[in-house]
């Protein structure tokens, strides 16, 4: 298997994610000071391996519990957590998604096996922002018990990275925690199931459709620093961009779609007449398919 | 309209570092991290 420059940095963060190894003799997650800080990827923080917390997870957390927060005069609102997600936007927009995110790296290996690859419909981008507003900003902040607790919809319903980066490997770490598994952690494993099975046929089955992470940082990609630029005037429309992209992102019709992750595929590997580039902070690098890195 | 969404990025990210300091000075990552220390009983599928 050729491992390219992106392939290297997506193992890199899978493994700096996920970088606690005494997780075996401690059975236990790693409790030191940089959970504190967010990974710019979806990686749960109840995997026993994991360094960082989940922005999303922090996020709804920060959303369930505002009442109480309000009520002890701490006004905790997630200015933190949406610092760093807009920071990290506003730089390179949806990059993290195919740079750094260990659950799209997972998406882009199991779509390797040999089978026949599904296209999904278009209209699909929008379901996603569906999830953001409800399961991570809502639910979490209107459903709440006596105490004005809420809960992290989208972690304990839908998020199939939490059923297989901790689900499992927490069950099998501490056994008491069987005992108390019910229908849920099977729904949940169902989920995660199903989320396995489709990426074999659908490329990133989960960022196209569900993930509100990926969804927050692609209300940057039009604005942010990093850009990708599409010449019109070289463009042949020969769709081989779209061919090519794995989140099937109609390049020709412009550049910084809400679902381009910046993945460079379509630059490096795709576009044979130089109609792909990019852009920092408004100066053009020529980059193309005479660069000499081969990026994806 | 090319330099203002330029300029908009430089923007935002000068909005969301501000965010941060205020959610810093707040006192929210005490928060994410007193979260994230403990095991997630929802997101594993537990409770």
């Amino acid at each position: 298997m050729m491992w390219t420059l992106r392939r290297w940095i997506q193992s890199a963060a899978t493994l700096l994610s996920n970088a606690y190894v005494l997780f075996p003799f401690t059975r236990n997650i790693y409790q030191g000071k940089l959970k504190s800080v967010c990974v710019p990827g979806l990686n749960c923080y109840s995997c026993p391996a994991a360094t960082g917390a989940c922005p999303l997870g922090a996020l709804q957390t920060i959303f369930a519990n505002i009442r109480p927060s309000f009520k002890a005069g701490n006004f905790h609102i997630g200015l933190y957590v949406l610092g760093l997600l807009g920071i990290t936007g506003s730089l390179v927009g949806r990059m993290p998604c195919a740079w750094v995110c260990p659950f799209g790296f997972l998406q882009e290996l199991i779509h390797k096996i040999p089978s026949r690859k599904i296209e999904i419909p278009h209209w699909r981008i929008y379901i996603k922002y569906g999830f953001l507003a409800l399961f991570v900003i809502l639910l979490p902040l209107l459903v709440v018990d006596g105490l004005g607790y809420g809960t992290t919809w989208f972690c304990k319903y839908v998020c199939p990275a939490g059923t297989l980066e901790a689900g499992i490997p927490m069950l099998i770490l501490q056994p008491q925690l069987r005992e108390i598994a019910g229908w849920l952690y099977i729904y949940k494993l169902a989920i995660l199931a199903l989320f396995l099975v489709l990426m074999v046929f659908i490329s990133r089955p989960f960022c196209r459709i569900v993930c509100p992470l990926g969804a927050i940082y692609s209300f940057f990609n039009k604005v942010s620093v990093f850009r990708m630029v599409h010449h019109p005037d070289k463009c042949v429309l020969c769709k081989e961009c779209y061919k090519g992209c794995p989140m099937g992102v109609r390049f020709y019709e412009g550049a910084n779609q809400p679902d381009c992750i910046r993945c460079l595929k379509c630059m490096q590997e795709s576009c044979k007449f130089g109609a792909i580039s990019y852009e920092i902070a408004g100066i053009s690098v020529k980059e193309g398919k005479t660069a000499s890195a081969k990026i994806s | 309209m090319m330099r203002n969404t330029r300029k908009s990025g430089f923007f935002l990210l000068l909005l969301f570092l501000i965010f941060l300091v205020i959610g810093i000075n707040a006192g929210e990552v005490a928060a994410v991290w007193e979260k994230a220390v403990n095991i997630c009983l929802a997101c594993i599928g537990i409770g």
